[in-house]
């Protein structure tokens, strides 16, 4: 790691910031499964028929996001091998011992939602294949070949209540990442009741986003034009959750600067000082307002479909970022001042090693190389 | 069932009741079950969930019949040495960059400018001060872990590593703690760190191995000035105890609501 940076005083074990890149990692993972749990849940349980062409992708995106959520901190974590302590000898006392159970819980019923809602290819391709492929979408279907028009209806009503017992489980999975930090009192950064809706909210906007991103990239690949209602819907949303987003990050700020507290005068020099790049000038000036202003526009005004999709885009991209940033403004920014109230550290992730910047990026893209091989294995794209 | 056989025909109207007492008996006990389960069920929940929350504000936690101890820090006495600081990296093999004790010191000049230092820890006591300008008062503040009654380390350890004793002592156990960071976040005083060759949190135990030999912690010993005192809060006639009783207390960060059991005397309202 690079030497920190220090200024006044700090306690002589607050040097060296703990919690790294990973750990600003591991929140925004889960956001994006959040996010896109909830897409495919708008289609799924509320009929959001707009929303078809993006469906399947969204439910795949979301189980390949979760495969990876704990990954950055199994690598942050000193003893990895120890992690099922936390199911086996949990204490529930503290708020991350759930983790082990509601993530569990959440996999599960993604992965149950994915196998209802993909039986009927698993079935045709079974169907039309021979030999070892034969067998292998056969053990995939769990020999479960009936898909006769009464058994699909009994798979959409199981789906959609999966996808319902599914929406509280991604709040509580991503508003418990939230409780983490909220519920820290030793920390006046974090301690918010705020903090889990924050967080929640910035992950569904996140999750938006990436599938408006990842949906135009795929598109645009295969040559083919972006859904016009569907990306007109996405952005909708995007919009619709940001606001509230935005507006719960800025009172948050808002009433820890008029409340004032002894805290304040430490908090707000972090913000002019060590945060100003990335709270201020990346958070809030140019990738909340832009994407406020282009969104607004793109949900209100009629526009030519290129230009929609323009906006739409740019502003899925910023938001990407300004939630990224609100990540490391509030897992990193927490860190760079002292509990003693006196002083601030700093904190440069270093390129290589176990919690560096390649690990980082190697752990975003497995989830993308996820969806990938899911696509070979089961085509989520809708045939037109 | 019995009694009703046995009485037969001729007691027709007894069978009856008795069949009608015993129905009742039944519906009776099948209600019984059902209330005693959901009150069962109901008080469980209820005491997991109040057990998520601490008990915040309490005085003192109960120890053991005879045991509880206390630490007393005479921040009027210490003079900065640093020898506490050294001992304690000795006995306990502190690694370099990290401390399980420290002492901090306070320089207030006359226009209320605070400078603290503590320079790596102060194992090698203070150099002279450049602070410039009118000194109004200035003192050392030795820190430590504060085993508080309603530690937050305690209450985050997803996997129950940290814990405290029967005598009040807050320990990690270095074979089950997973390493996450979690309470060393949580701790608002700074006390504790992620051991670089263990990986697992560690931290000041005041010296339990020591203590339970009946000998002091290792910072209290070399103190030269009775700076550090450390003993049973529960024995009346013991030092801590006594200054307990006289003197006027504080403790760090008390609106945290932990309860340390490391009591200072002349606290500054500048210490944090």
């Amino acid at each position: 790691m690079l030497e920190a940076v220090t200024q006044g005083f700090l306690y002589p074990n607050e040097v060296e910031v703990l919690w790294s890149l990973l750990i600003v990692l591991y929140p925004y993972i889960t956001g994006l499964v959040a996010g896109a749990f909830i897409v495919s849940s708008l289609y799924h349980v509320f009929g959001r028929e707009e929303l078809k062409p993006v469906a399947r992708f969204a439910l795949v995106a979301a189980f390949s996001f979760l495969l990876f959520a704990c990954t950055p901190l199994l690598f942050h974590l000193g003893h990895p091998e120890r992690a099922f302590n936390i199911m086996f000898t949990p204490k529930f006392t503290s708020a991350m011992s759930g983790f082990g159970y509601i993530y569990t819980f959440y996999l599960i019923i993604v992965a149950l939602e994915i196998w209802f809602v993909f039986r009927p290819d698993m079935v045709r391709l079974a169907q039309e294949s021979t030999g070892l492929k034969k067998l292998f979408y056969s053990l995939l279907s769990l020999g479960v070949f009936d898909v006769s028009e009464k058994a699909l209806h009994l798979d959409h009503k199981i789906t959609t209540f999966l996808a319902a017992i599914g929406i509280p489980s991604a709040c509580v999975l991503h508003g418990y990442v939230g409780f983490l930090f909220g519920s820290l009192k030793s920390n006046p950064w974090w301690s918010t009741p705020l903090m889990p809706v924050v967080f929640l909210m910035s992950a569904i906007v996140s999750g938006i986003a990436v599938l408006i991103v990842s949906y135009a990239i795929i598109m645009k690949l295969k040559g083919k034009t972006v859904d016009s209602g569907c990306m007109q819907s996405l952005c909708g949303y995007l919009w619709g959750f940001f606001i509230v987003d935005v507006t719960l990050e800025l009172l948050e700020l808002i009433s820890m600067g008029y409340e004032g507290e002894e805290s304040w005068a430490a908090i707000s020099q972090l913000i002019g000082g060590r945060l100003q790049f990335s709270y201020v000038v990346l958070q809030f000036i140019v990738c909340s307002t832009i994407p406020m202003v282009m969104l607004g526009i793109v949900s209100l005004w009629k526009l030519k479909e290129s230009t929609r999709n323009m906006l739409g885009i740019i502003s899925s991209v910023l938001l990407l970022i300004q939630v990224l940033a609100m990540r490391w403004n509030v897992v990193i920014g927490g860190q760079l001042f002292s509990k003693s109230l006196r002083g601030f550290t700093s904190y440069m992730p270093q390129f290589f090693g176990r919690e560096g910047l390649l690990v980082a990026l190697i752990l975003f893209a497995m989830p993308f190389v996820t969806m990938y091989i899911i696509n070979r294995i089961l085509p989520y794209w809708e045939k037109e | 069932m019995c009694l009703c056989k046995r009485r037969g025909s001729m007691y027709g109207l007894i069978r009856t009741r008795v069949f009608t007492r015993d129905n009742d008996m039944n519906a009776d006990r099948r209600k019984f079950i059902k209330q005693t389960g959901w009150t069962l069920l109901g008080s469980g929940i209820l005491v997991s969930v109040s057990s998520f929350f601490p008990a915040a504000g309490r005085a003192m936690q109960k120890g053991s019949a005879h045991e509880l101890y206390g630490f007393i820090v005479n921040t009027k006495r210490c003079i900065g040495c640093g020898k506490c600081v050294e001992a304690c990296k000795t006995e306990n093999h502190v690694p370099e960059e990290f401390f399980r004790t420290w002492v901090e010191r306070y320089i207030i000049t006359a226009d209320d400018t605070v400078y603290v230092d503590s320079p790596h820890g102060a194992v090698h006591g203070f150099k002279d001060t450049d602070v410039k300008g009118n000194i109004e008062k200035s003192f050392f503040v030795p820190k430590l872990c504060n085993h508080c009654t309603e530690a937050n380390c305690v209450q985050v350890c997803p996997v129950g590593a940290t814990y405290t004793t029967q005598e009040g002592v807050v320990l990690v156990d270095e074979k089950h703690c997973v390493g996450c960071g979690y309470c060393v976040q949580a701790c608002p005083y700074g006390a504790r760190y992620i051991h670089p060759e263990r990986r697992t949190a560690d931290k000041c135990t005041w010296c339990y191995h020591r203590v339970k030999k009946g000998l002091m912690p290792a910072c209290v010993v070399v103190c030269p000035v009775e700076a550090r005192l450390f003993g049973n809060l529960k024995d009346p006639e013991s030092r801590v105890a006594r200054i307990l009783r006289e003197e006027r207390i504080g403790v760090l960060k008390p609106e945290t609501g932990n309860s340390p059991k490391t009591f200072y005397v002349g606290l500054d309202k500048e210490v944090r």
